[in-house]
C-alpha cells in the first residue's frame, strides 16, 4: 500500500513549492488514476515517489508499505517493487539496451536474494515480453532509447515494467505520443500485470487512456494538491466538463 | 634567455648512471652493434645533450602541463634482476614478444612465417648504418629520444613482408629497476598488422623509456594498440612514431590505465597520398596519477586524413592531458583533419588539460577541433538506479558507455579483450554496491 501524507516538496535548486501538501492512497491491486492539467505537479510527484534528488521534501512523508521511502534512494525503491514509466524515457547513448535489461533485472534479483539469470533463460524472457508488446528484438540491440521514436520508448518502458514485476507501478503520460492502436497494445500489457498484489498509478491528461485501463478510483491533481476523488466516472465527468468546474469549486 | 637551474636528483643520476653503465661497458661497440641501436658516440653526444639542456620544464610548450622537474624528482636505479613474468595475451592466438627488465626475450616459434622479429640486442651481425631513430639533439623537448638514445640496449626489429597479415603481441614488463628499449616495425605493401603493445608492470618504483618507430609501406594497414597497465610508482616515457606511405591507414589506440608519471608522445608523419591515420585515446586515470599524451601529426603531401579522438574518465587527484598538435604543410591540400577530446571529470580535484593546435599552411583543407568536460549526467543516474541498479554499479555502467564506444570501430575479438580490460580496471577502482 502507498501512503502518501501532507507532501510538500520543492525543487532543490530553485526551492520553488511544486507539492503543495498532497495526500494520497493507493492499495494493494488498486488502480488509481492522476489527471490534472499540465503543469499541475503529476510529473513531479511521479518523480518523488521514484527518489529523483532534484526535489526536496519539506513537509510530510511517503510510506510504502507501511515504510517512509524518503531516506532511500531510487534503486533501494526499485528493490522494494517501486517502478516509473517515465513520460520523457531518457536516451542512453552507449549502454545496449539488452545488456542494461539483463543489468537491471539482475540487481533487483541479487537485492531480493535470487540467483542471477542465465543468459538463455534471460534471453527467452525477453523475447516473450517483447512478442507480447509487438515489439522487435533487434532494436534491443540498440543503446537505450537512443533513436527510438516516441511510442518506441514508450513501449520500450512497458516492457521494462513487464520484465521487472514491480509491485507498484506508476505510469506517466504513458499514454501521450501513441497512437490508437499502439495505445490498445501498452493498455493490454498493463493490463496483463494487474493482479492483487500489484499497484497502478495512472498518470494521464486525457481519460482515453481510462478506457482501456479502467481505474478503481480517479484523483484530481491541481497546484501540487489533490483536490478530488472519485471513482471512474470523475474521469468521464471531467472528459464532458474539463478542469473549470472543480478547480473553480476548489479555490 | 638561459637560466642555469641546479641539477635535480633524477638529472644528476642518469648522468651517473650512464658514466657507470659506460664504465662497465655494457654498450655494444660499433663492431657488434644492430642498426636499430645507437654507436658509442651517439650515446655519449645524447647524455651531453640532456646534461646541457636538463630535464624539460613548463616554459616548453611541448611540455607545458608536464613539469619534469617536478613531476619526476627521482629514478629508479637499474637492477639485473628479472624481475616479472610474461603476461596471458590479450588475444589469444598472438605470438608475445617480451622485454622484462629492458631484456628481450626468446623470439616466438621460427615456424611463423608471417613476420620476422629478432630482438637487437641478439642481433650480433654489425651494421655500420645507424637506422631510423631519431636523436633529436639540438631539441631540448626532445627528451625522450635523447634518454632513449644515450640508454637503449635492447629491444625488437619486426619486419610483416608485402601482403602478409601479422597479429603480434609485445609486453615490456617494468615491475622494478630502470630499463630503455626500442620497437622497429616496418609493414611492407600492402601488409596488415595488428600490434598490442602492453606496458606492464606492479606498484614497486620504476622508470622506463620506450621508443617504437614505425614504417607503413603503400597500403599498409596497421592497428597499433598501446594498453598501459602500470603501477602507482611506475614512471613511464614513451616515444611513438610513425611514418605512412601512399594509401596507408594506421588506426592507433592508446588506453592508459595506470602509472604515476606517463608521457606517451605521438609523431606521425603522413608522407603519402591518400594516407590515412586515426588515432582513439582511453584515459581512465585515478589516485595521483600524471598522464600526459602530446601528438603531432604533419600532414605533408595532398589527399591526407587524420581524426583524434580521446575520452577520458579522471578520478580522485589525477591529471590527464592531450596536447594535439595537427600541422598542415603547405603542399598539404585537401586535408581532412579533425580533432576531439571529451572527459568526464569525477572529482572536484581531478583534472584534465586539452590543448589542441592547428599550423595550417595549405588554403584547401578541412580542420577542426573541439574539446568538452562534463560530470556524469545525473538523469542518466536517475534512470539506472529506478530501475533497481545501485548507484556504484550505474556509475560504472555509464563510464563503460562513455569510454567503451571509441572501441566500436574495432574488430569483435579486440574490442571485447579491451571491454574486458576496461571493466577490469572500472570494477578495481570503484565499488559496484
Ligand atoms: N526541474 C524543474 N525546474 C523548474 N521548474 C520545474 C521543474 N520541474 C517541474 N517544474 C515546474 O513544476 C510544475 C509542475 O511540473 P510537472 O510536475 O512536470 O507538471 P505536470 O506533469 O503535471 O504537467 C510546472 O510549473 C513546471 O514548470
Ligand atoms: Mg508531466
Amino acid at each position: 500500500m502507498l501512503e502518501i501524507k501532507n507532501l510538500h516538496a520543492s525543487i532543490a535548486e530553485t526551492g520553488l513549492e511544486i507539492l503543495r501538501g498532497l495526500d494520497l492512497t493507493v492499495q494493494d491491486g488498486e488502480v488509481a488514476a492522476i489527471m490534472g492539467p499540465n503543469g499541475a505537479g503529476k510529473s513531479t510527484l511521479s518523480y518523488i515517489i521514484a527518489g529523483r534528488e532534484d526535489y526536496q521534501v519539506t513537509q510530510g512523508d511517503i510510506f510504502y508499505n507501511g515504510r517512509s521511502v524518503l531516506a532511500m534512494d531510487a534503486a533501494e525503491r526499485a528493490a522494494l517493487g517501486i517502478f516509473l514509466a517515465f513520460q520523457y524515457p531518457m536516451e542512453i547513448p552507449g549502454v545496449a539496451t539488452m545488456e542494461f535489461l539483463k543489468v537491471a533485472m539482475n540487481a533487483q534479483r541479487k537485492a531480493r536474494g535470487e540467483a542471477e539469470l542465465k543468459v538463455p533463460e534471460f534471453i527467452k524472457i525477453v523475447r516473450e515480453a517483447t512478442a507480447g508488446l509487438e515489439m522487435d528484438m533487434a532494436m534491443l540491440k540498440r543503446p537505450l532509447n537512443v533513436g527510438f521514436s516516441g511510442g518506441e520508448k514508450k513501449r520500450a518502458e512497458i516492457l521494462q515494467m513487464a520484465l521487472l514485476q514491480p509491485k507498484l507501478c506508476v505510469l506517466d503520460e504513458t499514454d501521450s505520443g501513441l497512437d490508437i492502436d499502439a495505445l490498445k497494445i501498452v493498455a493490454d500489457g498493463v493490463n496483463a500485470l494487474r493482479a492483487k498484489t500489484r499497484s497502478f498509478l495512472v498518470i494521464t491528461h486525457y481519460q482515453r487512456l481510462l478506457d482501456y485501463i479502467v481505474p478503481d478510483r480517479v484523483h484530481v491533481l491541481y497546484k501540487g494538491r489533490i483536490i478530488k476523488s472519485g471513482d471512474k466516472n470523475l474521469a468521464l465527468q471531467l472528459e464532458q466538463n474539463g478542469y473549470a468546474d472543480i478547480i473553480g469549486a476548489a479555490e | 634567455m638561459m637560466t642555469n637551474l641546479p641539477k635535480t636528483a633524477a638529472e644528476t643520476a642518469l648522468i651517473r648512471q650512464f658514466a657507470g653503465l659506460q664504465q662497465q661497458g655494457v654498450f655494444p661497440p660499433d663492431t657488434q652493434r644492430a642498426g636499430f641501436l645507437p654507436s658509442l658516440p651517439q650515446r655519449q653526444a645524447a647524455i651531453a645533450a640532456l646534461g646541457a639542456h636538463g630535464l624539460p620544464t613548463r616554459r616548453l610548450e611541448a611540455w607545458h602541463y608536464s613539469d619534469l622537474r617536478r613531476l619526476l624528482p627521482d629514478i629508479a636505479a637499474f637492477s639485473d634482476k628479472i624481475d616479472g613474468v610474461e603476461l596471458p595475451p590479450l588475444l589469444a592466438e598472438a605470438p608475445v614478444l617480451t622485454l622484462i627488465n629492458g631484456r628481450a626475450g626468446e623470439a616466438p616459434n621460427s615456424g611463423n612465417k608471417v613476420f620476422k622479429a629478432i630482438s637487437l640486442a641478439a642481433n650480433s651481425e654489425a651494421e655500420t648504418q645507424y637506422a631510423g631513430f631519431d636523436t633529436e639533439l639540438e631539441d631540448k623537448g626532445a627528451i625522450i629520444s635523447q634518454i632513449n638514445t644515450a640508454f637503449a640496449r635492447d629491444g625488437w626489429h619486426i619486419e610483416v613482408a608485402a601482403g602478409n597479415k601479422a597479429v603480434i603481441e609485445l609486453q615490456n614488463i617494468q615491475n622494478s629497476g630502470q630499463s630503455h628499449s626500442r620497437l622497429a616495425a616496418s609493414v611492407g605493401k600492402a601488409a596488415q598488422l595488428t600490434l598490442i603493445e602492453r606496458q606492464a608492470g606492479d606498484n614497486q618504483a620504476s622508470f622506463l623509456s620506450f621508443a617504437s618507430r614505425l614504417e607503413l609501406a603503400e597500403e599498409a594497414e596497421v592497428t597499433w594498440i598501446i594498453v598501459r597497465q602500470r603501477g602507482l610508482n611506475a614512471a613511464e616515457l614513451n616515444r611513438f612514431q610513425a611514418i605512412l606511405g601512399q594509401k596507408s591507414r594506421l588506426r592507433l589506440y592508446v588506453v592508459n590505465l595506470g602509472g604515476q608519471l606517463v608521457r606517451q608522445e605521438i609523431h606521425v608523419d603522413l608522407a603519402g597520398e591518400g594516407a590515412d591515420f586515426q588515432l582513439r585515446g582511453i584515459n581512465l586515470l585515478a589516485g595521483s596519477a600524471h598522464t600526459d599524451n602530446t601528438m603531432v601529426v604533419r600532414h605533408l603531401v595532398e589527399n591526407t586524413a587524420s581524426t583524434e579522438i580521446f575520452r577520458n574518465v579522471v578520478a580522485e587527484q589525477a591529471h590527464g592531458v592531450f596536447q594535439g598538435m595537427i600541422r598542415v604543410a603547405q603542399a598539404a591540400q585537401k586535408t581532412d583533419a579533425r580533432m576531439a577530446c571529451n572527459s568526464l571529470i569525477l572529482s572536484d580535484e581531478a583534472e584534465f588539460s586539452a590543448r589542441p593546435e592547428l599550423e595550417i599552411f595549405a588554403d584547401d583543407v578541412a580542420c577542426g577541433h573541439g574539446a568538452t568536460v562534463a560530470e556524469i549526467d545525473h538523469n542518466h543516474l536517475f534512470y539506472l538506479m529506478a530501475r533497481g541498479i545501485p548507484e556504484g554499479a550505474a556509475r560504472i555502467l555509464l563510464i563503460k558507455a562513455f569510454v567503451g564506444a571509441l572501441l566500436d570501430e574495432l574488430p569483435e575479438n579486440l574490442a571485447g579483450a579491451l571491454h574486458k580490460v576496461l571493466a577490469a580496471w572500472l570494477e578495481s577502482h570503484f565499488t559496484a554496491a
